[in-house]
């Protein structure tokens, strides 16, 4: 019920930080209507840095407790950091079109470090898909996610070592947002996206963690099936159970933090 | 293509595309809770 109010207040707040952007902001001076486009674009491009940083910090919990609720936030987190990358991009592209000429340039380190975080992150979600045993899958997406996140930083400061077309950081200079030179609606504008845009990620978050703990489930409930039918043929006289993949080392269980295992049928009902 | 083509493009691209991802991931909830093996929460 807490996540269905908060996904409310989070549309609310996107559709009225739209609007203030779109009609209740002057035209910038220099940079006309596609100055607009900047109140997405940084925001998305906020949420992204957050993404891969909630990713890195949950890889790092489940390398330490091998709990594979950290890892659920942590592809939670870098699916979503995928999606607002990419968003940021295109309102990137949209904004550098009218006021740079050109919708992108490869010489620029902070575009290209940045297609780079998206290329890491969408090799994250496919190396998920390449092992069916969680604790595995887990291990190495935690690594991999470490070794991307270097890039978070790398785009972060790359208008700061390398020269190119993007002006420097927004984050972590807020006396360029909160400039006393910087008129009110400006400064509004980009508090109230980045806000609104904060609380849809939270509400993304906490629905995309739900579904990874959904699937962890039922891949416990069909290895469980399969743990149930090599047993049934083991007690078969003459014929030789192959080892399930529950029976290997290194499975979680619901004692080391993993999703519950499945009663039997038979244990169900009693 | 005028400036205001490029803020259309932006916003609708960038508001589309998050109400899109967050009907999909709905649908994806929804669709993964129906097979929930009995005995589970969802927690």
């Amino acid at each position: 019920m807490k996540t269905r109010i908060l996904g409310v207040a989070a549309l609310l707040a996107v559709i009225a930080a739209a609007l203030f952007g779109l009609y209740g902001v002057p035209a910038d001076l220099n940079q006309g209507d596609a100055q607009r486009i900047m109140y997405p674009h940084v925001a998305s491009a906020w949420l992204a840095y957050l993404s891969f940083g909630v990713t890195a910090l949950a890889g790092i919990g489940w390398l330490i407790r091998r709990d594979l609720r950290f890892d659920a936030v942590a592809v939670a987190s870098a699916e979503i950091g995928v999606l607002f990358t990419a968003l940021a991009i295109w309102g990137g592209m949209m904004w550098a079109r009218p006021v740079w000429g050109v919708f992108w340039q490869w010489e620029d380190p902070r575009l290209t470090t940045t297609a780079l975080l998206l290329a890491l992150y969408v090799g994250y979600l496919l190396l998920r898909r390449l092992s069916d045993d969680p604790a595995r899958r887990a291990t190495r997406a935690a690594v991999v996610g470490l070794v991307a996140a270097v890039d978070i930083p790398i785009v972060h400061f790359s208008v700061i070592w390398w020269r190119g077309l993007h002006q420097p950081p927004t984050f972590l200079s807020p006396d360029k947002i909160l400039h006393p030179s910087a008129p009110l609606p400006f400064v509004l504008a980009l508090v109230g996206m980045l806000g609104a845009f904060t609380l849809a990620w939270t509400w993304l978050l906490i629905r995309r963690y739900q579904l990874a703990r959904a699937e962890l489930a039922r891949e416990d409930a069909v290895r469980g099936g399969l743990v149930r039918r090599a047993s049934a043929a083991a007690a078969r006289p003459g014929v030789a159970a192959r080892p399930a993949a529950a029976a290997r080392p290194g499975l979680p269980t619901s004692d080391d933090g993993g999703t519950p295992q499945p009663k039997a049928p038979a244990e169900a009902t009693q | 293509m005028s400036d205001v083509g490029f803020v259309i493009a932006g916003y609708g691209v960038i508001l589309g595309g998050l109400a899109a991802y967050a009907a999909l991931l709905l649908l994806r909830l929804a669709r993964e809770r129906q097979h929930r093996p009995p005995g589970d929460d969802g927690a």
